[in-house]
């Protein structure tokens, strides 16, 4: 990275240059320099973390490991043959990765409205003067995000056993709440209960951030508190709300930990329920074909659809706004 | 309790624009009418027993046995049996469940240490000095914002693999130290909290530039050291997959990979899972309380800019 950018500054230094000028431009260059060496180290450790990998991941999704003594049971060390395309096929026409994008996304679809709407309805309720201390609430809602999303997943999941739980006998006899029919709700609700006081504290941020004095201007002007609300509040955290529906996407498309505990205790969900844990289990050679080469491949389709969708989004979005 | 003192400390967090107290005296013009007021108290209230009855039940069902979790009424307290509970979370753990917790606060701190200061270094890069190919660092950390850092993980195993660093403490805690979101905090707290007049005087009295980080920078960028340190500390506290696929070893384990163990384990001993899990939690929710503030301010700093 430094080289390309370097290549692009170096030729425009011109060889002989009066002495004031040149002790400006070497000044610059300290300047550039010393920004580097700022730089540097997070810099380094980003490239460890994020290029190499993404690298790592292109460079694997087109071999396949193989023994090197050849053959069904070919002894000899695993070795790299370059297998073309056939990873990013195989991924790609696999029913069970399509089954489980197909469950990721109606998780989100479900998912992610409520909670972004019950979010900014709560960061309204506490902005708009109804309790006259809104750090308790504030504290409470955000509380669910203090618990790791695996411990969080691990108490909701002993929440929905029968016997354990301490609702369910309050529910309608027969209430599963962990059926093939259910579990998406159930774990759309674990997710719901752990960030929406997170996005609600963003959304409150950016409500408080505007003056006081545009809602009394409203109020003289014979705007109702809903209106207050509706046309002004809401508006004004747009922003903020794009932004927390693209996170959201991005996180639910990687969805995991819940799925994993789920099927701790409900083994019919099977190690491919996600496409994360079918990522994850291939890795890990639970799933047949297993190995580096389609853990990858599955990974960078996850990444080209969750790029699409973010994409889409983006610009229904922006279409909206302009109209 | 905390939160009263919470608010008499908000004040000193300068950024707000307004305080509790501005907020508890609306001007009656746009306060809130009667109806509105006991429709929105109603939703409040519900919603607070939704985010904290399962955290009530979680301490209610760590001081039960098996047979009490299944017979007894589940929101109240029956036999007293946390000691048994606490006596079976070590047996199974084999005695290592306060080493997974500190091997959770280790990471937690090394990462969230190495990754304040680093972040801290790059922002203040980014908003107080013209370098080569600044635009193009700006766009690839940003974008690394928005990358689903989950598929990162199988790919820096192979990676981390290849280098022989598997089943180590930096498995864990050199991925947990990168954080595009505390470079951005750091660059829009070091545009906003350090004067550039301040560096230049400091420049003509012959200071060096490490000097001038280490001695004026650092102690501006204060506050916003800690919410960058708070996000990754939580981060890494909380991270699952990362320590499922790096760590083997049972006494490397952070705590909520110990307990994942546990629990998928045939047959648990439920109260005890429960005991663990809340064990588990008391780190992080003394740091969310004492440290709430932060919280807002590094949010706030995200909600506004995003």
């Amino acid at each position: 990275m430094v080289a390309v950018t370097d290549s692009r500054v170096v030729p425009k230094t011109p060889a002989p240059a009066p002495a004031a000028p040149r002790r400006r431009r070497s000044g610059i260059r300290r300047e550039g320099l010393t920004g580097w060496l700022f730089m540097l180290p997070f810099a380094v450790l980003f490239v460890v973390v994020f290029l190499v990998p993404i690298i790592v991941s292109v460079r694997s999704a087109f071999f396949a490991q193989v023994p090197s003594g050849g053959g069904l049971y070919g002894g000899g060390e695993l070795v790299d043959s370059f297998v073309g395309f056939d990873n990013l096929v195989a991924a790609a026409t696999n029913g069970a990765f399509w089954a489980g994008m197909g469950r990721v996304v109606l998780f989100a679809a479900i998912q992610i409205p409520v909670m972004i709407v019950a979010a900014l309805a709560l960061a309204l309720l506490l902005d708009s003067f109804i309790v006259r201390r809104p750090a308790l609430f504030r504290l409470s809602f955000f509380l669910p995000y203090a618990v790791p999303g695996i411990i969080a997943a691990m108490m909701w999941l002993y929440l929905y056993t029968p016997q354990v739980s301490p609702f369910l006998p309050y529910l309608p006899e027969g209430t599963d709440l962990m059926s093939p029919q259910t579990i998406l709700f159930s774990m759309a609700n674990m997710t719901t209960w752990t960030y929406t006081g997170y996005n609600m504290l963003i959304f409150l941020s950016a409500l408080q951030a505007v003056p006081r004095d545009l809602y009394e201007a409203a109020r003289l002007d014979g705007a109702s508190g809903l209106q207050i609300a509706t046309r002004i509040k809401v508006p004004l955290v747009r922003g903020a709300a794009l932004l927390a529906v693209l996170l959201s996407i991005i996180g639910t498309i990687q969805l995991f930990n819940e799925p994993v505990i789920m099927e701790a205790a409900n083994s019919w969900m099977g190690k491919d329920f996600t496409p994360m844990m079918l990522t994850y289990n291939s890795m890990m050679g639970e799933i047949s074909p297993s190995g580096s080469g389609p853990a990858s491949a599955y990974s960078l389709l996850m990444a080209l659809i969750a790029g699409v969708l973010v994409v889409v989004y983006a610009l229904l979005q922006r279409r909206k706004g302009d109209a | 309790m905390t939160t009263t003192r919470l608010v008499t400390l908000a004040p000193a967090a300068k950024r707000r624009s307004r305080t509790p107290q501005a907020a508890d005296a609306p001007p009656p013009s746009i306060a809130p009418g009667p109806l509105a007021r006991t429709f929105g108290v109603i939703a409040l209230v519900i919603a607070t027993l939704y985010f904290l009855v399962p955290v009530y039940w979680l301490v209610v069902a760590s001081t039960k046995s098996n047979a009490d979790l299944t017979s007894t009424f589940g929101f109240w307290f029956a036999d007293w049996n946390l000691g048994a509970n606490y006596d079976s979370l070590m047996g199974w753990t084999q005695g290592l469940f306060w080493r997974w917790v500190g091997n959770s606060l280790l990471y937690s701190v090394s990462a969230g240490v190495i990754g304040t200061l680093f972040a801290v270094m790059a922002g203040y890069a980014i908003a107080k000095f013209a370098f080569p190919g600044k635009r193009i660092a700006v766009g690839v950390i940003m974008a690394g914002l928005l990358l689903p850092v989950a598929l990162l993980t199988v790919p820096l195993y192979i990676e981390f693999h290849t280098l022989g660093l598997t089943n180590t403490a930096w498995a864990v805690i050199i991925p947990s130290a990168v954080s595009p979101f505390g470079v951005f905090l750091g660059m829009v707290y070091a545009q906003s909290s350090v004067p550039t007049e301040l560096l230049e005087a400091a420049r003509i009295d012959g200071a060096g530039e490490a000097r001038i980080f280490f001695t004026i920078v650092l102690r501006l960028l204060g506050p916003a050291m800690v919410t960058i340190f708070l996000f990754i500390f939580v981060a890494t506290w909380n991270n699952f997959l990362l320590p499922l696929m790096m760590i083997s070893s049972a006494d490397l384990k952070p705590v909520t990979l110990g307990l994942y163990g546990m629990m998928s384990y045939f047959a648990p001993d439920k109260g005890a899972v429960m005991l663990g899990a809340l064990l588990g939690v008391i780190p992080l929710i003394v740091l969310f309380f004492t440290l709430q503030r932060y919280w807002r301010s590094g949010l706030a700093a995200g909600a506004v800019k995003g």
